[in-house]
């Protein structure tokens, strides 16, 4: 592997920097049941890292570790070198960590913008009163993230459903609008749990050129899990294959493609 | 007067014009685009200033004089512009379909030889990109949108703004040449080449000088009274010569504002928030509107509907002579004033017709019905002719002489005369001056005498001066009993049903016609909801037998009001077949002006064809389809030929009585 400390410069183009998030032997208990045993890999600044894995890998679990979200009873998260402590998810937030979910979780009775609003909070300074009262500080500091709010509806090309309350919406629109919701946080790291699940080829590929264009245009870090195999081998600098909460595999897309280990979990092994 | 044929001497180019807007009208807003949810706005002042930089930043780049110069993307103040910036740099801008395919690019960049491509984003610069192996002449690209673009080989490839930059700071230096080169210009050089879209064969570039622009927008403005306080909403494609004339040509003759929607898919909301007081729309956006407005009124309460109803059917009644000036009773008049302010009034602010004085429809026949509908609340709706080798106008609508079935008196300074075979020659200033590199096509348009062909037959009503269009002269032909096949005047009567999309009638040399059908999915698809007809897709749809019963009653519908027709009578449709796929562009069975490919559709569905003519009752076939992005896939189906009732022509029953 290439030394953790350097960046490097992708054949395409993109630098890819140092280590931002680190996972250290990693072990993730229910009661009983282990979701996540022994596991190490890192998110280097500027690539897209997939993690990928049959059903009940632990993939979600896993980026609920990286989110904060689950406290691994084992192992430790380093986060720009730092170990981190356990956190509530408004501080997560703070930290520059946003996330998209597997079943969408937005607020269905809002319009789109502002649920992309939303993720805009943690910008906001001013209080509810000061809000409600529309004066001074509160309307500039609208103005101001609502201006934020709109490039990523451009960015995005929702600018169509602008008002459109998101329970009209349908399922592609609402992962779309659940994206620039998280954008709108201006995340240093994009964590998506199956973004492209449920899409059809048409929808699959304009996420996919979303994705590229954000990790390009903002220089966004992002750690997406995802069923589909040809989009993860075509978008990602690198992968985590995980099996039964193990990890598998680790590197390139090519080296995933050629490793005898992930081929057997994904193919089935004959018993002959 | 004086003081206009004087202007109209200097103002002979669009740099001029420019200039003269700047002085006359420097804070007046000349643009507006909605962008991050806000609409920008550049008064003429700031367009001089945004187009000069351009120039000079073009000419930076190596522009010479007479290159062409394509500009592709949706419209877009910036991509507006660049054509003028091109020429005021010495150039020819052509504007492109930004829907075209790669391979439609090539022929035309290759025809023209651009130099240059202006492009508005990273989608139209790749499909340029995979091409530009074939166009040795091509040299620079320039884009709008940078997303996506950021790591290309940037050699060839500049942004916008830092082409405009460049000018800007080498202005001292280039300014002397782009002053030599707008002096150079006369009222015959050239202002713009345009491709038609083309019918048959490949598309041809109109060249069109300065003289043919600009006094075709002094005059239609001055035929519709066009102020410089006008507001329209450019939307349609810029590759389009209405969209130039409209939003380049009477914009800068008149000093009036160009909107830009924010996205194609927002164009209907940008609408409403401008409420534009010219516009042009060609028929399709009309229906889509109205059965828009009737779906959407079939949820609204009883009492709403109700009212909605009741007042329509009042403005049926005086809504068209309120707006042309007849006289209409004291109690009607309350009666509508009272649906404006219940009805009307709301209605035509939520569709963004408000404010409207003057709008056009053109390029297709409207039905007649859509057409009452939108006048009879009071919208100023009329009807041009006209095509690219004319500048648009042929013959438009005078106010308060408006019908469904004419296209209007000639143009101001267009002369017109109908051939023996029936055919429309024209002659005017803004006849063009030339196809570029094909004479052969010139010459055998356009005659020594400046007199030009049109292509469609028609005739000039005697008793109110107006033309009417029967068809297109090359599809008009002989049934095989000698009787008038004209497959248009079939297929509008058929078109005029919101259900029914595209038809196309086949009938030439034969005993009987036959036609194919496509539905409106947006129409069908909303009527199988609201009858809990289930249906997995668009294939689907069009073979569920209720679909094909209410078709084959429109059919039967149409063939009676065929059959009342002297001349026509003959060309009833015996049988009939829902298509499978839609009829579409990118398999070339349409023009990128939604124009139906006649010869296309004949070789590509023959099969069909040949299966309603020998009278089986269904066939199976398979079509290839090309997605957008140029991948070629197959459609198979299973498809049933429907029967239609036959009426008896009004003659035979006259001769039988």
């Amino acid at each position: 592997m290439t030394d953790v400390t350097d960046s490097y410069v992708t054949p395409d183009g993109r630098t890819i920097g140092g280590v931002v998030m680190e996972m250290n032997n990693i072990t993730l208990r229910f009661g009983g049941v282990v979701a996540i045993k022994d596991i190490s890999f890192n998110i280097r600044e500027g690539e897209i890292r997939s993690i990928i894995g049959p059903n009940g890998a632990g993939k979600s679990s896993m980026l609920n570790v990286i989110s904060g979200f689950y406290v691994p009873q084992e192992g430790e998260v380093l986060f720009h070198g730092k170990k981190r402590p356990p956190m509530r998810p408004y501080e997560v937030a703070r930290q520059g960590i946003a996330r998209t979910f597997q079943n969408i979780a937005l607020f269905e009775g809002m319009s789109v913008l502002d649920n992309v609003m939303t993720g805009r909070l943690n910008y906001m300074k001013t209080n509810i009163f000061q809000q409600a009262l529309w004066k001074g500080r509160a309307e500039a500091e609208e103005v101001e993230n609502r201006a934020v709010v709109e490039r990523i509806i451009d960015f995005l090309e929702i600018q169509h459903i602008r008002k459109t309350p998101v329970a009209r919406l349908p399922y592609g629109l609402k992962k779309r609008v659940e994206l620039a919701r998280a954008l709108a946080a201006e995340p240093k790291l994009l964590l998506l749990d199956e973004p492209m699940a449920g899409m059809n080829v048409e929808e699959k590929e304009d996420m996919s050129r979303f994705i590229l264009d954000v990790n390009d245009e903002f220089g966004t870090t992002i750690a997406l899990i995802e069923h589909d195999m040809g989009v993860v081998m075509d978008l990602s600098d690198r992968v985590v294959v995980m099996d039964y909460g193990r990890k598998i595999g680790d590197g390139t897309p090519a080296e995933i493609l050629s490793n005898q280990a992930v081929i057997d979990a994904y193919l089935g092994v004959s018993h002959d | 007067m004086e003081k206009a044929q004087r202007e109209a001497g200097q103002d002979i180019s669009l740099a001029a014009l420019l200039r003269r807007n700047a002085r006359k009208f420097a804070d007046r807003p000349a643009y507006r685009e909605k962008e991050f949810g806000i609409w920008q706005c550049w008064t003429w002042a700031e367009v001089e200033v945004e187009i000069t930089n351009l120039a000079l930043g073009l000419i930076d780049l190596g522009l010479n004089e007479g290159d062409f110069v394509a500009i592709i993307g949706r419209n877009r103040p910036a991509l507006y512009w660049s054509m003028v910036a091109v020429q005021m740099a010495g150039g020819v801008p052509v504007p492109l379909y930004q829907d075209a395919v790669a391979e439609e690019m090539e022929y035309v960049l290759g025809h023209c030889g651009a130099r240059f491509v202006i492009a508005g984003d990273q989608e139209q610069i790749d499909k340029v990109v995979d091409v530009q192996e074939q166009l040795p002449k091509l040299k620079q690209m320039i884009y709008l949108d940078p997303r996506g673009l950021r790591k290309y080989d940037h050699t060839q490839l500049h942004a916008y703004t830092t082409v405009q930059a460049n000018g800007a700071e080498r202005r001292d230096k280039l300014a002397p040449i782009m002053e030599k080169r707008i002096a150079a210009m006369t009222a015959d050089s050239t202002c713009i080449m345009l491709y038609t879209s083309g019918t048959t064969g490949k598309p041809k570039g109109v060249v069109l000088s300065n003289r043919n622009v600009i006094e075709t927008a002094r005059n239609s403005a001055k035929f519709d009274h066009l102020r410089s306080d006008e507001n329209i909403l450019s939307y349609l494609p810029m590759a389009w010569v209405g969209d130039f004339i409209f939003s380049v040509g009477q914009a800068y003759w008149c000093g009036f504002c160009t909107n830009c929607p924010e996205s194609p898919d927002t164009m209907m909301t940008d609408l409403r928030e401008i409420g534009p007081t010219y516009f042009f729309a060609p028929p399709r956006v009309f229906e889509g509107q109205l059965t828009n407005v009737m779906i959407r009124m079939e949820d609204a309460s009883p009492l709403k509907r109700a009212m909605f109803h009741h007042f329509l059917n009042h403005a049926q009644k005086v809504g068209g002579d309120l707006l042309d000036g007849r006289p209409v009773g004291l109690w009607d008049r309350c009666k509508y004033a009272l649906g404006n302010v219940l009805v009307y009034g709301p209605l035509k602010d939520t569709l963004g017709y408000g404010r409207i004085r003057v709008g056009y429809t053109a390029g297709e026949a409207i039905g007649p019905e859509i057409f009452a509908f939108f006048r009879s609340l009071g919208i100023n709706l009329k009807q041009l002719y006209g095509q690219t080798e004319a500048t648009v106008f042929i013959t438009q609508q005078p106010d308060g002489q408006v019908r469904a079935d004419t296209v209007g008196v000639p143009s101001p300074e267009v002369e017109i005369r109908i051939a023996d075979n029936g055919e429309i020659f024209y002659r005017s200033p803004g006849v063009f001056v030339e196809y570029l590199d094909n004479p052969a096509s010139t010459a055998s348009t356009k005659d020594a005498d400046g007199w030009v062909a049109t292509g469609d037959a028609g005739f000039i009503e005697e008793s109110s001066g107006h033309l009417r269009i029967i068809d297109r002269a090359k599809d008009v032909g002989k049934m095989a009993d000698g009787s008038m096949f004209a497959p248009k005047f079939v297929e509008n009567k058929l078109k005029f049903y919101p259900d029914l999309l595209e038809a196309v009638l086949f009938g030439d040399q034969r005993d009987r016609c036959v036609a194919f059908l496509n539905i409106d999915l947006t129409a069908v698809g909303n009527w199988a909801e609201r009858n809990n007809i289930a249906y997995a897709s668009y294939q689907e749809l069009t073979a569920h037998p209720k679909v094909l019963e209410t078709l084959a009653s429109h059919v039967a519908e149409v063939n009676k009001s065929v059959a009342e027709d002297d001349m026509l009578s003959g060309c009833q449709i015996h049988r009939f077949v829902v298509l499978h796929k839609e009829l579409d562009a990118d398999d070339g069975e349409m023009t990128r002006t939604r124009k139906v490919r006649r010869r296309v559709v004949e070789e590509k569905y023959a099969d069909i064809i040949a299966a309603l003519y020998d009278g089986s009752e269904t066939i199976s076939t398979a079509t290839e389809v090309t997605y957008e992005d140029g991948r070629k896939g197959e459609i198979r189906a299973t498809l049933t030929l429907m029967d239609a009732e036959i009426a008896t022509p009004k003659k035979m029953r006259v001769a039988a009585e």
